[in-house]
């Protein structure tokens, strides 16, 4: 099993800059666990702490069982790739491969035996001869992973390395990190602002945001029970209606908004009394006039999407709505320009104080 | 050529084409050929010139083949400019990296600053100020005396002196083109290097050193060239041990009054620089072009 990455009350401090506050969580071992937020919410100096690129100015980094106090990147059992990815342009990619070895005093036949067998578990055989430069942007992107984990990491970083590619190969090499990752064992903490790529690859996820932890949890569960109106908004697509809490009884919160009053799931931290907003999904609205909790917006466009299409409407009060719509029911979908009634279940509502 | 012509229209294209060959003609091709015209000829009397004996003949530059001490500051002047370019290196790389990677921009802004202000007076006032430094009873020696590193005043001018004075007058040289090079590296690549373990020597030697090359190859080029034609730091700072050929050359024109002798000098002293250069540049896989950004 490889080491788990526990991080205890971390903080970073930029002169008057604190750009990570308080963050405690643990990664297991063996794990994908992304850390997801918008730029400049922190993910990457968290990255660069568990690196060893920055000493924290709060709190302890624990790898494996072991206090990181203090000790550089080439003393920890971590392995960095990088968003430029930070090949060596002009060494050839077996020893861009094999340069963690050679900084290690491995002789040169055992160097480029070890390139060869990497470049086999990154399906780049052959290769080991061209220059980074002559290689396509996937391929570059393997290279990074093959020259990572020739150091026999037992955690490897990801800072965002498939940002640079289009849509088609990023998905593409979203598989095949997952795959490498599974069949590898390694530990890997994977920094995106990507809310779909950490959805798709992760086992857990750790939402940022401006410098503190929202929550850590299942993709499932990020999306389904968020805990703050950050990671509701954030991961995901969310419809917000506002308005204050009249009752809770069991598990279902009712809210009194000026466009009536909505039932939903009862989220962390409510309380009677205190104002609040309720999301809900595009896809839990269902274009139909009765239901648990009903309400009616003037549809302005539909946007066709493939799989879905969005259906962009606006409430009495000039809010905006979104209704996810699947494509095999498009024919049935609400004119555009005319008020349209929608419904959606209590169940598929969380309601969240506000902060 | 037809671009100058489209952005400019015929006769200011034509103006500015002309200004560069005259420039050219004038200022490159015509002293270059005079001088290799006065190299082969014999120094003769106002009278004979033109006459049975001013034939074209290669005794000039065969006088320096058989001239033991000339030949010595010669070869001397090559390896010691070598040794110049080297020094300069050594005292430029590090500041050169630690400019382009680690320091703030207010810090590099500074320092570029401090180093550049010293160059906007004349070269022979700047090697003057080394003059009062390396002085016998100057500065340096009152310093060194004090903490007790040595007990007797040194003789610094000579060799010492000639390469302080130069390493000093071509840090810029050397230090503008290395500092672009490595400007240009992507920091990443020196985390990279650091996170699989390598030493700050080998993060150097592989990583940094083969990105700058180009700007290495071109601050030796500059450096050993200027070097090489120096002619204020050796007056100044010399000793008669530690001659420069550019001194003979200077003495063969307004001491001795032989023109052709000092013009066959200085064009073995070219044509050596220019095959010292292209040797670098071809050791260090640079092509011209390179350099001449």
């Amino acid at each position: 099993m490889s080491h788990s990455v526990e991080l205890h009350n971390v903080g970073m401090a930029f002169g008057q800059t604190r750009a990570v506050r308080d963050v405690t969580f643990t990664v297991k071992g063996g794990e994908f666990f992304s850390i997801l937020g918008p730029s400049g919410c922190g993910k990457t100096t968290i990255l660069r702490m568990i690196a060893g690129f920055l000493q924290p100015t709060e709190g302890k980094i624990v790898i494996g069982g072991r206090d990181m106090q203090g000790l550089g990147p080439d003393q920890r059992p971590t392995a960095m790739i990088f968003q430029s990815l930070a090949l060596f342009p002009l060494m050839p990619v077996w020893e861009n491969i094999a340069f963690g070895l050679e900084t290690r005093g491995v002789g040169k036949a055992a160097r480029r035996a070890k390139a060869e067998e990497l470049l086999r578990l990154v399906a780049l055989e052959g290769f080991g001869d061209r220059m980074p430069g002559e290689l396509s942007g996937g391929q570059r992107q393997r290279v990074a992973i093959a020259r990572a984990l020739a150091v026999e990491p037992q955690v490897l970083l990801l800072d965002e390395p498939l940002s640079a590619l289009d849509l088609k190969l990023r998905q593409h090499m979203r598989a095949e990190l997952r795959g490498l990752q599974k069949r590898t064992g390694v530990t890997f903490i994977y920094i995106t602002h990507d809310q779909s790529e950490a959805l798709a690859m992760s086992d857990r996820v750790a939402v940022m945001s401006a410098g503190v932890l929202q929550q850590v949890g299942a993709p499932r569960d990020l999306y389904d029970n968020p805990e703050t109106p950050f990671v509701a908004r954030f991961v995901g697509e969310t419809n917000v209606l506002a308005g204050r809490v009249t009752a809770i009884e069991s598990d279902i919160a009712t809210l009194q908004t000026p466009q009536g009053l909505f039932r939903g799931r009862v989220g962390y931290g409510l309380s009677v009394g205190t104002t609040a907003k309720l999301y809900v999904r595009p896809e839990a609205l269902e274009h139909a006039a009765e239901g648990e909790n009903k309400l009616t917006a003037m549809i302005e466009r539909i946007d066709f999407e493939g799989a879905f299409a969005l259906a962009y409407g606006k409430l009495d009060d000039g809010s905006g709505l979104i209704a996810s719509i699947p494509s095999t029911g498009l024919a049935a979908a609400p004119p555009i320009g005319t008020p349209c009634s929608f419904s959606f279940r209590n169940k598929h509502a969380v309601v969240l104080p506000d902060v | 050529m037809s671009d100058l012509y489209r952005r400019f229209g015929g006769t200011l294209g034509t103006v500015f084409l002309a200004l560069v060959l005259a420039w050219l003609a004038g200022m490159v091709l015509a002293p270059n050929i005079m001088m290799i015209d006065y190299a082969l000829r014999p120094n003769l009397p106002p009278a004979e010139i033109g006459g049975p004996r001013d034939v074209y003949t290669l005794d000039n530059i065969l006088y320096l083949a058989n001239e033991a001490v000339h030949r010595a500051i010669f070869f001397k002047t090559i390896w010691a400019s070598a040794l110049v370019a080297f020094l300069t290196l050594v005292v430029c790389y590090p500041l050169a990296y630690w400019l382009a990677q680690t320091a703030t921009s207010n810090q590099t802004a500074l320092v570029l600053l401090a180093l550049t202000i010293p160059f906007w007076i004349n070269e022979v006032l700047r090697t003057l100020a080394w003059y009062i430094l390396l002085a016998f009873r100057g500065p340096l020696n009152v310093l060194l005396l004090s903490l007790g590193i040595i007990d007797q005043p040194v003789r610094w001018y000579g060799n010492a002196g000639v390469l302080a004075g130069m390493v000093y007058a071509y840090i810029l040289f050397m230090l503008f083109p290395i500092y672009n090079a490595i400007e240009s590296l992507d920091k990443s690549q020196i985390e990279a290097a650091r996170d699989l373990g390598a030493s700050v020597w080998r993060t150097h030697w592989r990583v940094v050193i083969p990105h700058a090359k180009a700007g290495i190859a071109t601050g030796c080029v500059f450096t050993f060239m200027l070097a090489a034609g120096s002619y204020v730091a050796p007056a100044l700072l010399g000793a008669p041990g530690s001659r420069w050929f550019t001194e003979i050359i200077y003495n063969w024109f307004f001491e001795g009054g032989d023109w052709n002798r000092g013009a066959a000098y200085a064009l073995i002293l070219l044509v050596l620089c220019l095959a010292v250069v292209l040797v670098t540049l071809r050791i260090a896989r640079v092509n011209l072009t390179d350099v001449a950004k």
